[in-house]
């Protein structure tokens, strides 16, 4: 693996609100999130989870409350004021609950843009495309195709990812967030719309990212079921707020928890 | 029959022109542009140098609209402030008109920049609106600043010279217009296989995944309007060389929507496209006046409406594209390498 391995990482939500008019999306969430954990983030339908990792990739501004990352042995930082980019340079990456891919680019052009902070070329090297710019493209095409290796994504390289089937163009959000090199890769809803075979799949890759690769996963789903078989540390959110945190099992246990899910049942 | 080609390297497949077929083309296309001036007429390479200038300027807009996603109607605005730029640098400082044409291009890059700052805030619509700002301004300026620009007058500038030949026929020009094309075509390749060029496309698909990737959106928009707008000047300045006469209404509203159609008719995003719809609208009121001429004698009556014709045309011509082919004539391109997918080279995609 040329990709190198990440740093031991924590994010600190402390009482973070958000609000969209009269609705109250996250309210006085506090949570850590830490390297050395398959974290689980579950709740409802319309609990706050995206809402969550909006606030955390710096894609939605929490209304009160911070955010803070810190890297072991390098200090720590706000982060709730920070525009995505810069978070995603910190080393937080995501996908997303609806695939936002580039449609119109290659699955290779997808994953190249996911090395983008981790290179240099401006214009003027981009369009004379001299000898140091095509050595850096062609390392980190190196790089890309050790992730395409890994996803077993080899066929579909040249394809431009419009044209991938659903299951396909999941794999490839995930490819290009693991592109970055992040300590934090959150996922949301990464096996939604997939068939059974899929998500075991998926689930497979998302083990293997944590276990050989380092890397901290954040999975989220509304769906217990198989969160549960591959994580170890869950948080549930409900209307808003942290309702339970624990393992699997102490989870699956909490009064809250089972009221919170019998009550979606009722619902629906 | 072939299965197809295969690169051991990435260096290789990276390449380009990676297919054999490829090569072989452009280097039969490079030949004919080479022979071409010595047997075509003085009208033929007059045409010619149109459409290597509109190719420049296609390419430029393309970078902004076709691959970043950023619609603008200040094309014409841009290759007034590029033309301008290089007569009067010449004109008022004596720069010699290389020197011009090159800080020209900067300084056209420049005003993008000032005029792409409302992208930072609007998208689609909203944003080309405020791009017709940047065309009104600067032919406001352009007619009123009179000290500086000669308001409504024409501002002649001398014919550039070239190892002490004055390039004043269209046969020396053509050899500066290809070389800008080429040169231009070449960069804009380039810059599409390599990493900004890959954000500018990702900002148009998806721009706030490519914020989440890493891409400081506002920062690539500001760079693709530069980049975009260093072009678009190279072509202004290189019609004011070529006409030699400088004039305002060259570069009006009318001249930044012929730009949109040659990129939407050649195809959004893609180099090919930019040099087709250059030929296509540079050739196409061509083709209607020769065949109204012709008809001259059959139908006198005819020859009155040529005009009104050609209007009608090309406005025609945008709308049947949009509807029947919206990836424009490089499209149409790409189906018949398709068509000869098997003969006389085989080649993959
Ligand atoms: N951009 C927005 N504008 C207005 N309201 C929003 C916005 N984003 C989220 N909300 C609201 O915030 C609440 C939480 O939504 P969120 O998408 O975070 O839930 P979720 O837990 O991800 O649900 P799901 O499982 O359906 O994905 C919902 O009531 C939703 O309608
Ligand atoms: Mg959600």
């Amino acid at each position: 693996m040329s990709i190198r391995a990440p740093e031991a990482a924590r994010i600190e939500i402390d009482d973070v609100s958000l609000r969209f008019g009269g609705v109250t999306a996250l309210d006085g969430v506090t949570l850590e999130l830490a390297s050395g954990s398959l974290h689980a983030l579950i709740g409802p339908n319309g609990a706050g989870k995206t809402s969550l990792l909006n606030c955390i990739s710096g894609l939605y501004r929490p209304s009160g409350g911070s955010i803070t990352y810190s890297i072991e042995g390098g200090g720590e930082r706000r982060i709730d004021r920070l525009p995505p980019h810069r978070i995603a340079r910190l080393g937080i990456a995501r996908t997303f609950q609806n695939i936002e891919l580039f449609k119109h680019m290659t699955t290779l052009d997808n994953l190249m843009l996911g090395r983008h902070m981790h290179m240099r070329g401006g214009v003027l090297d981009g369009g004379l495309y001299w000898g140091r710019q095509q050595r850096e493209e062609v390392s980190e095409r190196r790089s890309v195709e050790e992730v395409i290796d890994f996803l077993e994504l080899q066929a579909v390289r040249g394809d431009l990812v419009g044209n991938l089937s659903y299951g396909q163009q999941k794999l490839v959000e995930l490819g290009r967030a693991l592109a970055i090199e992040p300590n934090f890769l959150l996922l949301d809803e990464p096996m939604a719309g997939m068939n059974v075979e899929e998500k075991e799949s998926l689930a497979r890759f998302v083990l293997d990212v944590y276990e050989e690769w380092n890397i901290t996963p954040v999975v989220i789903d509304h769906d217990m079921d198989v969160v549960m078989e591959i994580c170890d540390r869950v948080s549930v959110l409900d209307f808003g707020r942290v309702i339970a945190v624990g393992s699997p099992d102490e989870v699956r246990a909490d009064p809250d928890v089972i009221d919170a899910y019998l009550g979606e049942e009722a619902h629906v | 029959m072939h299965s197809g080609v295969f690169h051991t390297s990435y260096e290789a497949d990276m390449g380009l022109r990676p297919m054999p077929a490829q090569r072989v083309r452009l280097a039969l296309f490079v030949a004919a542009v080479l022979i071409f001036p010595f047997f075509a007429s003085n009208y033929g390479l007059n045409l010619a140098n149109q459409v290597a200038i509109a190719t420049v300027g296609a390419i430029g807009l393309n970078i902004l609209t076709g691959y970043t996603g950023q619609i603008s109607l200040g094309q014409g605005a841009f290759m007034a402030v590029g033309a301008y730029s290089a007569g009067l640098l010449t004109l008022r400082l004596g720069l010699p008109w290389g020197v011009s044409i090159g800080l020209a291009c900067v300084i056209t890059a420049a005003v993008g920049v000032f005029f792409g700052l409302p992208s930072l805030r609007l998208k689609g619509l909203y944003l080309a609106i405020a791009t017709l700002a940047a065309q009104v301004i600067v032919e406001w300026i352009i007619t009123h600043w009179t000290a500086l620009t000669g308001g409504t007058e024409a501002l002649v500038i001398p014919a550039p010279e070239l190892m002490g030949e004055r390039l004043n026929t269209d046969f020396r020009f053509y050899w500066v217009g290809v070389t800008a094309a080429a040169g231009t075509a070449l960069f804009a390749a380039n810059l599409f296989r390599s990493r900004v060029g890959r954000a500018f496309v990702a900002i148009r698909d998806q721009d706030i995944a490519a914020s989440a990737m890493g891409v400081n959106v506002f920062h690539y928009k500001l760079l693709a309007f530069a980049t975009s707008s260093f072009f678009v000047g190279l072509s202004g300045a290189l019609l004011a060389y070529y006409r030699t006469i400088v004039t305002w209404e060259r570069f009006t509203l009318e001249t930044s929507i012929l730009y949109l159609a040659m990129i939407i008719v050649g195809g959004l995003g893609t180099i090919v496209g930019s040099f087709l719809g250059a030929v296509f609208l540079t050739l196409l009121p061509v083709l209607i006046g020769s065949a109204g001429q012709a008809l001259q004698d059959a139908a006198p009556g005819v020859a009155g409406l040529v005009p009104h014709i050609q209007q009608a045309a090309f406005g025609l011509v945008i709308i049947v594209f949009l509807i029947f082919e919206p990836r424009g004539l490089a499209k149409i391109w790409r189906n018949v390498k398709d068509y000869f997918h098997v003969w006389p080279f085989a080649y993959r995609r």
